[in-house]
């Protein structure tokens, strides 16, 4: 009976061994420099996948505009400002909770749904006298689409470290005289700092490999030129692997491709994932 | 001994003074009247204080607000006011109608009998559009206008009765929108992921709290969290190409992308969640219990299954509902690795089609307002109302019953 238990074990990590294995040797020969920095050509079959990689870092930075200061402000107010048992602050906490496990396909329909449609139509009629401009898929949407999902991975950080700023630092700078704005900015803030970035880190990882979200609200196959403005769409790696994976014409003449822009997510996401995990081990020996 | 010196520090006049003459020049107000001591009004904090609490609020109305508008699309559904865009249509199929046409052809022969996940229209709207800039999407939509064809009858009413029916047929010159077999669809998978990940994982987490020394547990538990770092993206491209022909190879069925491939990748997402919360459980679980049961002569293996296991029994069981939870909404690996046909079968190695995958195959193609288009809002409100229910409940599970179970009485 041990032996089951052990064995699961064993089996669960080699599987996780062969996966970065196979995707590692099916990858790694066609990953270079011009692979990194140049278009997709003749139909994705050769070229590299920049505007993948642009696309979804211009995501997460747009994202992360819109995520982290909403998750700080949000995880100071559940720490600091909360009262114990007060509906709001229950409210907040179960509100944050539901978003964390919300299907992400359901986020991109809320982003349908709300920023396009209502949003974006509104803004339209508004500004635009009914031409189509922001009632569309775009780069925008999509990021604010993200943000909601990777809100709670801030609010999660961020609230941790907080916990881990010593109650005597507060005590000291509030028996100073110091307001308590004045202490959440000068003492409470500058301490949660490696966990306001594990914070944006983790979301940032997390955001880039979510392809849910954005399937409708604004990323797009290909596209001959970077995104310009809030208002075009963009390329994405995780959208670039599911469509070439599934819907391009010959997908075996770009199974390389394929491996090699799994590869890039996958490195791109564990190192993001890695370097947080580093951040918060130091907080918590440091503490 | 600390605080007798501090105090003494305190106590040194010389020092006090200083400190005191500093304060004063600074900012004139420490003067001990019951005038300062009152609290002051200071329009900064008061702000900082609404602000805050006003932006935290937001995450309430952004829930509200995701039910809300999910829900909203499907309301046409049941207040029989779906739109049907004739007029926009017939027009758009003039411009689009071949590639319309195309697409439903291919879209039944996809929906009948594919093993593919091509629906072979798209190859041509994204091969087509390749080179121009933003009209790539813009296209696949417009195509999916024009399956509102002009078919201004009966068949483009939906009633419940209809959603219940047994076949998923959105595109056709009679759409049906029988969720049945999308429902049936993710049980599937949901059963077999779960069959997978439920019983590995568990005895995982049961090795790493109740046999594994400290050093081993500290490389297992990141070991297999690793699996929670793979966007679910890749797991589905690994089971696409990967898994789907290992399996193949090795039980020699037909349809090389099924429900069984589907399963076990959704198993690959769902492990990372119910180890971690089971295991966490099961550290919990008090040691005076392990011991007891030690002391009276039970062996290691004894304690851990007839004593560890059935304490955090309620855990566990969350852990698992969470898994579900998980399973459930979990859009790109079925859409990569289930084959998407909407069969009504129990065969394990047929494809299947879940109702996330619904979502996310079609909602890029659909016309805004249209029947189908609600429909879909209305699997996405489903999906919602489901996972909230499952996650309520594991909560629920969790906060109740094991706290009074492992602390006595709350």
């Amino acid at each position: 009976m041990m032996g089951a238990t052990g064995l699961s074990v064993i089996l669960i990590i080699a599987v996780i061994i062969t996966m970065l294995v196979i995707i590692i040797v099916g990858g790694k020969d066609q990953i270079s420099w011009k692979f990194l920095t140049t278009f997709p050509q003749e139909g994705m079959t050769k070229g590299g996948i920049f505007p993948a990689i642009y696309g979804t870092a211009l995501m997460v930075i747009i994202m992360s505009f819109a995520a982290v200061p909403f998750g700080v402000i949000t995880a100071l107010y559940l720490t600091e400002y909360a009262k114990e048992n007060s509906w709001i602050a229950k409210g907040v906490q179960f509100a944050v909770r539901t978003l964390s496990m919300v299907p992400s396909i359901i986020f991109g329909l809320f982003g349908l749904g709300f920023f396009i449609k209502f949003v974006g139509g509104g803004m339209d009629k508004a500004f635009f006298g009914g031409q189509l401009t922001w009632a569309q898929p775009n780069i925008l949407w999509a990021s604010l689409t993200m943000a909601l999902l990777t809100l709670p991975v801030v609010i999660v950080s961020v609230e941790e470290s907080i916990h881990s700023v010593p109650r005597d630092l507060r005590e000291a700078s509030l028996a100073l005289g110091a307001t308590k704005w004045q202490t959440i900015r000068k003492i409470v803030l500058p301490g949660a700092r490696s966990g306001i970035l594990t914070g944006t880190i983790l979301a940032v990882s997390r955001g880039a490999g979510e392809v849910a979200p954005i399937l409708f609200t604004g990323a797009a196959y290909y596209l001959a030129t970077l995104p310009h403005s809030l208002s075009d769409q963009f390329m994405s790696l995780g959208y670039h692997i599911y469509i070439m994976s599934t819907q391009s014409v010959n997908v075996d003449q770009t199974l390389p491709i394929q491996f090699a822009t799994t590869l890039v997510l996958l490195l791109l996401t564990f190192t993001l994932n890695f370097v947080a995990v580093l951040i918060r081990s130091r907080i918590r020996r440091a503490h | 001994m600390k605080t007798e010196e501090s105090r003494s520090l305190e106590e040194n006049p010389g020092q006090t003074e200083k400190q005191e003459s500093i304060s004063t020049s600074h900012t004139g107000k420490f003067v001990f009247s019951n005038e300062s001591l009152k609290k002051q009004m200071r329009p900064s904090e008061f702000f900082a204080e609404k602000i805050i609490t006003g932006v935290a609020f937001l995450s309430i109305a952004i829930i509200i607000l995701i039910f809300l508008f999910v829900f909203k699309e499907t309301l046409p559904i049941f207040s029989g006011k779906a739109l049907r865009k004739t007029e926009i249509s017939s027009t758009k199929q003039e411009t689009y109608g071949s590639s319309g046409q195309g697409q439903n052809a291919n879209k039944q022969e996809v929906y009948g009998s594919s093993d593919s996940v091509t629906p072979a229209e798209k190859q041509k709207v994204y091969g087509a559009t390749a080179d121009s800039t933003q009209d790539t999407t813009a296209s696949a939509t417009a195509g999916g206008l024009s399956y509102k064809e002009d078919d201004s009858g009966e068949g483009n009413r939906v009633s419940l009765k209809g959603l219940a029916g047994k076949i998923w047929m959105p595109v056709s010159d009679r759409p049906r929108y029988g969720l049945l077999p999308l429902i049936v669809g993710t049980f599937k998978i949901t059963i077999i992921a779960i069959l997978f990940a439920g019983p590995l994982a568990i005895l995982a987490a049961l090795f790493s709290a109740a046999f594994a020394p400290r050093w081993m547990r500290e490389i297992i538990k990141p070991a297999i969290e690793i699996l929670a770092g793979f966007p679910s993206v890749v797991i589905g491209f690994f089971a696409l190409i990967v898994m789907a022909t290992f399996f193949q190879h090795l039980f020699g069925y037909e349809t090389r992308l099924n429900a069984f491939v589907g399963g076990v990748a959704m198993a690959l997402a769902a492990i990372p969640i119910i180890f971690t919360v089971a295991e966490d459980v099961m550290t919990a679980v008090p040691s005076t219990y392990k011991e007891a049961s030690l002391a009276l002569g039970a062996s290691k293996w004894q304690t851990a299954f007839f004593v560890t296991l059935p304490a955090a029994a309620p855990g566990i069981f969350a852990a698992v509902l969470l898994g579900i939870g998980r399973i459930f909404g979990e859009t790109m690996i079925v859409l990569m690795a289930t084959g998407n046909a909407a069969l009504m079968s129990m065969n394990p190695f047929d494809s299947v089609r879940t109702l996330s995958a619904t979502i996310g195959a079609e909602m890029a193609e659909v016309v805004f307002g249209d029947t189908h288009y609600n429909v879909l809002f209305l699997i996405g409100t489903l999906l919602f109302v489901f996972t909230f229910t499952l996650n309520a409940t594991a909560e629920f599970y969790v906060k109740g019953r094991l706290m009074t179970r492992l602390q006595g009485k709350k």
